[in-house]
């Protein structure tokens, strides 16, 4: 039959290649060997110290890949080093410069970096050429402009110095430009360790650096396995690791840095929730379930992996999601028709299978398109897959597949979307589909997610933060807010470091006559009450000159625990406005003021201190709490436009409960400084005060109880500083700690952080003056405050 | 509710001995108006959009298929003149083009016969008809008529149904209608729906293509029910636009009428065609609209039974595209006979 004929008759799609020569020409110019990259130069390791890299869709080796040694690592820290000291003193202007360029030669080379990221990864060509490296280049010209601008829009703000950065294999170019841009912007200098299946990219942006003129050292790779990433986190040359990867090596991270004085972000694994409402547009959502979970093969850390769907309408919508998912075409990567590609490597596929065989087992109903289960691909390939009849009990709706499974299940009410939504140890995105703003908004704001699609999914955009709640990391990446990850106050570079605080007296009797009258013990202060320690042992409290003045409770475990059942019990709070909350802290700032002179008295008693400083100690925690009851009303967060009918707000959401471990200077000043901005925002606190003069936390809850702050808002625990701060760090139903006390202190919290992976912001022993009103107050603090979340919303009519 | 009849019917392709089994095209009926099936749709536009945009990079046909493609869309265009100065010579050379759209050497290159490839119909005014049904006598081509005050169909009911009848009368098989906007606006589906069952009583055997005009109608909310409703009062296609809106076929208007097609042939077993018009110049333009029909619907979408390209300039830069295909290149439209 005439060829035309037949087409015409069949109306096939055909193969559409796109050319792989140029890649294979680049490959061999290379021969096929990839290197490190430190100090500008390509260091290649002995064969015998290499590993294959292979393209997953055909199995074809590619090249042969350096693996990086712990002397590798030192070799490019050492060359960003030597680069940092040049580069963190350009200007903003130059900086920008170098940005720019890289941002015009990424465009320049954009095939080129399209095709290779599809033969390395195995993602279609359609989302290399169209999402990916469109996003890299953007990334390039948005920090282009952080450089230029940080003197004048983040002022006293340093970069934080050398970073380690280490980049997962889904996006292997956009999350080498979503860490290096705004570190680059910043002006620290960069050692990147690529994923192991993933290096060719990193390698000719390496290329691109030379190209563009990048200064030697400023941009350093090391390539390599688990073990090279962990010679990189154990370097005590960088100032930063940033980390994208799964939440089990984020945990380990977070453990291998513990007390090594270094910032850390995280962005881990997802659940990720993709509600669709009963008032959806359905044929939307099948399309958003497409971007959601059959993008990039599903190997997307915040791929909508979790369908909720409203019972009503759950039938209807299968049914239009399965005959969407007949039209899906899976195949040849380079194929531009190609919406599924490979599956990055062959481990991959045994994980997706075994998770999948676990659903089946689970009594979960599979479905999966009729031209898949005909003619099964070899190879790298899985077809998109629905699970239907998921139980939140099911592990299908509980862990990560990282693959096309998608696992549906329903619910009844809005209520209870949002129940079953944050019923994940997880937080990364989720997507809401509704026609209705009232819905769509109201479930925006309850869901515990740091990005949130309306009506759509999987859009970013380097102006717009991204990054977790809970399990699924800190730190965000994109905005001004990525910009904080890579910088530090500038003072704080020059903080010396605490004295040796003086061991907590034992709780036991001292024998000491406490001078008669009626006795005072401290107790704790919980849920708006005074309760006992549960440990049933006071410890003495001394003034400076080590005579016993009072006692105070012992706390221990279950008096956290009990603080922390108190905090979540009040949800008033977080509901109020800021002007509501504003208008109890001036009544707070004012009560303060008229017990002034009692305050005066007891810290010049306890802490021995003069009359003037005891004044001053007094007017300016009066002061810190009116500077809060200001910001209540106006640290709301802010909006941006990525798009004509879009726009992302980024709303600085308190952290529910966020616990404070106080330090003994400026006892009073610094537990007010420390508590006003979390509460300003609208956290509820489990404070521990000052462990050696604990007494002024107990004079200052009678003002809180007289200032209308509702029970539950702070919570007062006293006893030893780092016994309790380690309980904290232990609970995981408080979602942030802050601690000032010692390096040990420190590094104990970050430690044991690690268990739900909450945020911590810690002193590492470092002193902090508490009167400056750089150091002691402002948006450093409400900054650590809050959690931004990023809500995405399309319009139009 | 469902309808699906099948029709014995002789394969002749195969050997002759051979019965297929086919879902025939049953011709849609006149149903009761049930606004319960389109009250509460609302269509989410920037969804839509996204769908439409990306449809052209996840979708893409190269070499053969893609000449395959473009002589598919010569075989939906209803070749189209409707302006002041139309006249019977003018007609008559359309419809020469329409028995004819290739050029012979183009035809004999491809291995096709003589006169294999034709246009979907001929589409021209009803006072035009008598005309272009003599020039493609004996050609099967049908001849589509617009009426009922084409473009505004803002004249009055009696003389907009005369119109229809003259149109049939005078030999066309299919009639190209335009509702009353203003009945979409004020959301009174039920007098829209009263006068499209006029009409198509009126189009008797004719067929009726019933134009939303959605460029008038702007939302996509709009466009859904008023194809629902349109679907409801029997017409055999719904078409887009009738060319002299200020925004024609967009693909986001497309795609929500192949799905308000799909959704009624769902409800119903009866398949209502569809018809994008305005606009579509390009060879491309008219490969993303089959591949659009042939993601969102079945495959006898694809053909002109149930779809169709309102055009008149697109033909020309079909044949400069097949002509490349065959030569490698580009060509000029003084290489092709004009319509």
């Amino acid at each position: 039959m005439n060829d035309i004929r037949s087409l015409m008759k069949s109306m096939e799609y055909g193969p559409a290649p796109e050319d792989a020569a140029p890649v294979k020409a680049w490959l061999e110019r290379h021969n096929r060997r990839i290197g490190h990259f430190i100090g500008g130069k390509f260091v290649f390791a002995a064969k015998s110290k290499s590993f294959a890299c292979n393209n997953p869709a055909t199995g074809e080796k590619l090249a042969e890949i350096s693996l990086g040694t712990p002397s590798d690592v030192d070799a490019a820290v050492a060359a960003a080093t030597k680069a940092f000291a040049s580069w963190s003193k350009l200007s903003g202007n130059a900086r920008a410069r170098h940005l720019y360029a890289l941002a015009r030669q990424v465009q320049k080379h954009s095939r080129l970096l399209a095709v290779l990221e599809t033969m390395d990864n195995g993602k279609p060509i359609r989302e290399s050429r169209d999402i990916d490296i469109p996003l890299v280049a953007r990334h390039f010209y948005h920090h282009a402009g952080w450089a230029e601008l940080l003197e004048s829009e983040l002022p006293g703000q340093v970069p934080v110095g050398v970073c380690g950065q280490i980049i997962p294999w889904n996006f292997p170019l956009l999350m080498l430009a979503w860490k290096v841009a705004p570190a680059l912007a910043a002006g620290c200098t960069v050692v990147l360790k690529p994923a192991e299946y993933t290096p060719l990219s990193a390698m000719a942006f390496a290329e691109i650096c030379n190209e563009a003129g990048l200064p030697a050292g400023v941009f350093n790779i090391v390539n390599g396995d688990g073990s090279t990433g962990a010679a990189m986190v154990a370097h005590d040359g960088f100032a930063k690791i940033a980390f994208t990867g799964s939440t089990e090596v984020g945990r380990i991270i977070r453990k291998a840095t513990a007390g090594k004085a270094k910032k850390l972000s995280l962005e881990l694994g997802g659940k990720s929730p993709f509600i669709v409402h009963s008032e959806a547009d359905l044929d939307a959502a099948v399309e958003g379930v497409v971007d959601a979970i059959w993008f990039n093969q599903g190997e997307v850390c915040c791929a909508g992996s979790r369908a909720l769907v409203q019972e009503g309408i759950a039938d209807r919508f299968h049914d239009l999601l399965k005959a969407r998912m007949e039209k899906l075409r899976m195949g040849d990567p380079l194929d531009k028709a190609i919406d599924i590609g490979a599956v990055v490597d062959p481990v991959q596929i045994e994980n997706i299978e075994a998770r999948v065989r676990e659903g089946v087992a689970s009594g979960a109903q599979i479905w999966q398109p009729s031209w898949a289960q005909a003619a099964p691909l070899k190879g790298c390939f899985y077809p998109p897959t629905l699970f239907t009849g998921v139980e939140p009990a099911s592990r299908l709706a509980q862990e990560e597949v990282f693959g096309p499974v998608i696992a549906s299940m329903t619910f009844r009410t809005p209520g209870e979307a949002v129940e079953l939504a944050n019923n994940t140890r997880y937080g990364l995105a989720a997507s809401i589909w509704s026609q209705s703003l009232d819905v769509a908004f109201d479930t925006a704001r309850r869901l515990k997610a740091g990005v949130v699609w309306i009506n759509s999914t999987n859009l970013f955009d380097a102006a717009a933060g991204f990054g977790g709640y809970r399990e699924s990391g800190f730190g965000r990446e994109g905005g001004r807010e990525g910009m904080m990850e890579y910088l530090v106050p500038a003072w704080s570079k020059k903080a010396r470091a605490l004295p040796p605080s003086s061991p907590l007296p034992e709780p036991l009797p001292q024998g000491t006559s406490l001078g008669g009258g009626l006795d005072r013990t401290m107790k704790n202060y919980i849920g708006g009450a005074q309760a006992r320690p549960d440990s049933g042992y006071s410890y003495p409290v001394l003034d400076a000159k080590g005579r016993l003045v009072s006692e105070a409770g012992f706390g221990n475990r279950k008096d956290i625990r009990n603080a922390v059942e108190a905090a979540h019990a009040e949800s008033h709070w977080a509901g109020m406005t800021g002007h509501g909350r504003a208008q109890v802290l001036y009544f707070l700032a004012e009560n303060l003021e008229a017990r002034a002179a009692d305050f005066e008295a007891r810290l010049k008693r306890l802490c021995g201190v003069s009359d003037a400083a005891a004044r001053r100690e007094v007017e300016t925690s009066v002061a810190r709490i009116m500077h809060y009851a200001a910001w209540a009303d106006k640290y709301d967060g802010a909006v941006r436009a990525p798009a004509a009918n879009m726009l992302s707000l980024a709303l600085n959401e308190p952290f529910e409960v966020l616990a404070i471990s106080a330090p003994d200077e400026a006892p009073l000043l610094s537990l007010v400084s420390l508590v006003l901005p979390a509460i300003a925002v609208g956290n509820r606190v489990v404070v521990t005060p000052s462990q050696r003069w604990p007494l002024l936390a107990g004079d200052l809850y009678q003002v809180l109880d007289t200032s209308d702050v509702p029970g539950g808002v702070v919570n007062f625990v006293t006893g030893p500083r780092d016994a309790l701060a380690k309980d904290i760090a232990k609970h995981d139903d408080i979602a942030c700690h802050w601690y000032f006390g010692t390096a040990e202190g420190s590094a104990s919290v970050e430690l044991e952080s690690a268990g739900n992976l909450k945020p911590t912001w810690v002193n590492n022993g470092k002193a902090r003056d508490w009167y400056s009103p750089i150091e002691g107050q402002g948006r450093e603090f409400l900054f650590h405050a809050v959690r931004i979340k990023t809500i995405w919303t399309p319009f139009g009519v | 509710m469902k309808r699906p009849v099948a029709t014995p019917e002789k394969n002749t392709a195969g050997s002759g001995q051979l019965i297929a089994l086919r879902e025939a095209h049953q011709r849609n009926e006149i149903m009761p108006l049930r606004p319960e099936w389109f009250e509460r749709i609302e269509v989410n536009l920037s969804a839509a959009q996204r769908r439409a945009s990306s449809l052209g990079g996840r979708r893409t046909v190269k070499k053969q298929w893609q000449a395959a493609w473009l002589l598919r869309a010569i075989q939906v265009i209803d070749l189209t003149t409707l302006a002041g100065d139309d006249s019977p010579g003018r007609v008559r050379r359309l419809c020469a083009k329409a028995r004819n759209p290739l050029r012979h050497d183009i035809v004999e290159a491809l291995g096709l016969s003589p006169g294999e490839i034709r246009t979907g119909a001929v589409c021209v005014y009803p006072s035009m008809v008598s005309v272009a049904v003599a020039a493609l006598a004996g050609t099967g081509i049908p001849v589509a008529s617009v009426a009922t005050g084409f473009p505004a169909g803002l004249t009055p009911l009696p003389q907009r149904l005369a119109e229809i009848r003259y149109a049939v009368d005078q030999g066309a098989d299919e009639i190209d209608i335009v509702i009353h906007r203003a009945h979409v606006f004020a959301g009174n589906w039920q007098a829209m729906y009263d006068e499209l069952v006029q009409m198509r009583e009126a189009c008797r055997h004719a067929h009726m293509k019933a134009i939303l005009a959605t460029g008038d109608l702007k939302t996509l909310t709009n466009v859904y029910r008023a194809s629902m409703v349109a679907m409801m009062a029997g017409s055999d296609f719904i078409k887009t636009s009738t060319g002299m809106e200020a925004v024609n076929a967009t693909l986001p208007v497309s795609l929500i009428m192949a799905r308000a097609i799909r959704d009624f042939h769902a409800l119903t077993g009866f398949k209502v065609g569809f018809k994008p018009a305005g606009g579509i110049r390009k060879a491309k333009d008219a490969l993303d609209r089959l591949v659009l029909m042939k993601e969102e619907l079945p495959h006898e979408w694809l053909e002109p039974d149930l779809f169709r390209l309102g055009a008149s300039a697109l033909l020309t830069d079909i044949e400069r595209q097949i002509e490349h295909y065959l030569t490698g290149r580009y060509s000029a439209a003084n290489r092709h006979a004009m319509a």
